[in-house]
């Protein structure tokens, strides 16, 4: 008789489902999962170390290249944490923009992870659906910041500059002409606000249809019902955040158990999943976005209604107008020494979280009173999720492996820093 | 001050009692101190009488440079700081490499239940091989939090079940978020045709300081 093994199957890293840089030894026991061990920091950039050796404001940028599908997230614990230790005040309009952007992130992650999860489990169509509204709202990230992507716009005490009273059009090519060029310009007329007005109105009709595609589904039902049923118990201890926490039925969201910014102002629920697997997960996500589009609606209202100042008017952190800066000399001052030498922290230390997409992002912060930070460490939602991997795939087929990493929701920009 | 703070630092004092070498309260975040020997017996009242049932993160810290700045600012110079290359590295002060409570273990607990946050700090009592016993029968999560701790700081964390390092490169030597480990790395990699393999190679590139470190007393915002 046949010697009977168990198979080692290397997975990646560079395997279209393993989102990224993801090498996973598998070993297999037919096609069944014996050990998952997920073997990490092919992406590792050592922003933690790079941080240490920069002014406070110039670390802004390689936030964004965290989690580089929902970067003003990221840039949003950063900054508070900074805020925190300067005991910096943010003005309300601010709060509400970066709010605002933070949700439209949301939406953008969950779009991301809808169309690539689907995508992994053989529902191409809503990856290409997603794709379109993405195309929207990182045009507001370029309208407010120059950037599609890593947008480097919040800073300590505010944002960088205000909304846009303009929205890019498309100019006529050979690709848009005519009435197709009038359709794809018709919310652009007004400004930002009004784009991402519009925006809201129409989403919800698109949530929609990713739903008439997913959710009764047969083949997606059987993909993701049962599988990678995590116990709220279980949940707890592994660590868990965000939609990955609340899929398993526990009501925790920092924005309303620990409101940061204006939070605790607007209306929105938590959606909460019951039996902890995929297609909880899933749905969760999916009402998530229901909900994010709910605050963006509240927060376009009171933005076109409150017009102020987007920034602390502390020159000590942040820049003087150009104005100010070519007229007055202290103004000037202020300007050469913020872009030179930064500002300093006085020493100690502080630890801040957002909701962030997939779960807790946090920054602990240690300042010795210097111009950089002492120690950043980045809490990222994603390495505490990965970690889970053995325990959620073990016992299921090789094919569900492709679904647990999807519903984690991983993006390796986190998790190796 | 909060108040749920303030209650919080009684009540640990209360059920821990000797254990908490120091507890102190800034920015409404409570840290407490515990001692290596008996961190184990507190994590697991922190858990179960305390309702900390989670362990949001675990990080190592290394203490070596602190308050250390590049360019003195206090008394007048006569000359500049200079912009060009620059090394930085300290001459080996061994002395200071084995001070004590160099490097510390930090954890951030989350009590959902109580919607409160923790900080706990634990010192090694050795830094020549920096020791803690690992947290990983009281909260899963540990596994890879105490493997990145190890891999980037060089702590070792006893009755682990898997020490391995987890995000530098395969063959990886030293620690690279230790102070004294140069941000440029000691090694460069590059595709070598001849030997038709990847090859290291000693870093080519020197260290380069564009913004001195400065600490400024005087010169903190208004807070």
């Amino acid at each position: 008789m046949p010697e009977i093994r168990n198979y080692t199957l290397n997975f990646g890293p560079q395997h279209p489902s393993a989102h990224g840089v993801l090498r996973l030894v598998l070993e297999l026991d037919g096609e069944t999962i014996v050990r998952a061990d997920p073997h990490i920091g092919l992406l590792h950039r050592g922003t933690e170390k790079l941080a240490e050796f920069k002014p406070y404001n110039q670390s802004i940028g390689y936030m964004d290249r965290l989690d580089y599908v929902s970067m003003m997230a990221n840039e949003h614990a950063y900054v508070m944490a900074i805020e925190k230790m300067l005991d910096l005040e943010v003005p309300e309009r601010a709060q509400y923009i970066r709010v605002m952007f933070d949700e439209i992130t949301r939406i953008l992650n969950h779009l991301m992870w809808l169309g690539a999860h689907a995508l992994d489990i053989g529902a191409m169509t809503v990856f290409l659906y997603a794709f379109r509204e993405r195309e929207d709202l990182m045009d507001c990230y370029e309208a407010v910041s120059g950037a599609r992507m890593h947008a480097t716009y919040y800073r300590p005490g505010g944002v960088y500059r205000d909304l846009p009273e303009t929205m890019a059009k498309y100019s006529e090519s050979k690709w848009h002409s005519g009435k197709k060029l009038d359709k794809l310009n018709e919310t652009r007329e007004g400004s930002l606000l009004d784009f991402i007005e519009a925006f809201t109105e129409r989403f919800p009709g698109y949530v929609d249809e990713y739903e008439t595609l997913l959710t009764d589904n047969r083949i997606w039902k059987q993909r993701t019902v049962d599988i990678g049923i995590v116990s709220p118990e279980r949940a707890l201890q592994l660590g868990f955040t965000g939609p990955m926490l609340r899929g398993s039925g526990i009501e925790w969201d920092l924005r309303k158990k620990q409101p940061y910014e204006v939070y605790d102002k607007l209306d929105f629920d938590i959606p909460v999943g019951s039996t902890g697997d995929t297609y909880d997960r899933y749905l969760v996500r999916v009402a998530e976005m229901r909900e994010s589009n709910k605050i963006i609606k509240q927060c376009v209202k009171w933005l076109k209604e409150n017009p102020g100042p987007v920034i602390a008017d502390d020159h000590k952190v942040t820049p003087p107008s150009r104005e100010d800066a070519k007229s007055n000399m202290e103004a000037l001052i202020h300007h050469f020494k913020l872009f030179t030498e930064g500002y300093t922290i006085p020493t100690n230390e502080a630890y801040s979280a957002v909701e962030h997409p997939k779960g807790e992002f946090g920054i602990y912060m240690v300042s010795d009173g210097a111009n950089k930070p002492y120690r950043m460490k980045v809490r990222a939602p994603g390495f505490a999720h990965l970690a889970s991997l053995e325990e959620m795939t073990k016992g299921h087929m090789i094919a569900d492996v492709v679904s647990i990493i999807g519903t984690q929701d991983i993006v390796f920009g986190e998790v190796d820093r | 001050m909060k108040q749920s703070v303030l209650d919080l630092q009684n009540k640990i004092n209360d059920v821990l009692g000797g254990r908490v070498v120091s507890s102190n309260i800034a920015l409404d975040e409570l840290t407490i101190e515990l001692k290596p020997d008996d961190a184990i017996d507190a994590f697991t009242m922190l858990r179960d009488d305390l309702g900390f049932e989670q362990l949001i993160d675990l990080c190592g810290i290394d203490y070596l440079d602190f308050g250390q700045a590049n360019w003195e600012t206090m008394k007048a110079a006569n000359t500049g700081f200079s912009r060009g290359v620059f090394d930085f590295a300290v001459e080996e002060d061994e002395e200071a490499k084995n001070q004590e409570r160099r490097f510390a273990v930090v954890y951030h607990l989350l009590s959902i239940q109580n919607n409160i946050r923790l900080r706990v700090k634990v010192f090694p009592e050795s830094t020549q091989l920096p020791t803690v016993d690992s947290v990983i029968q009281i909260w899963s999560c540990a596994n890879w939090f105490e493997r990145e701790a190890f891999d980037l700081f060089g702590i070792l964390f006893n009755n682990h079940p898997d020490l391995r390092r987890i995000l530098t490169d395969y063959g990886f030597v030293g620690h690279p978020l230790r102070k004294d480990f140069p941000l440029t790395g000691h090694v460069e990699m590059r595709y070598d045709a001849e030997k038709g393999r990847v090859v290291y190679e000693p870093v080519s590139i020197e260290n380069r300081v564009n913004v001195p470190r400065v600490i400024r007393e005087d010169a903190s915002p208004k807070v």
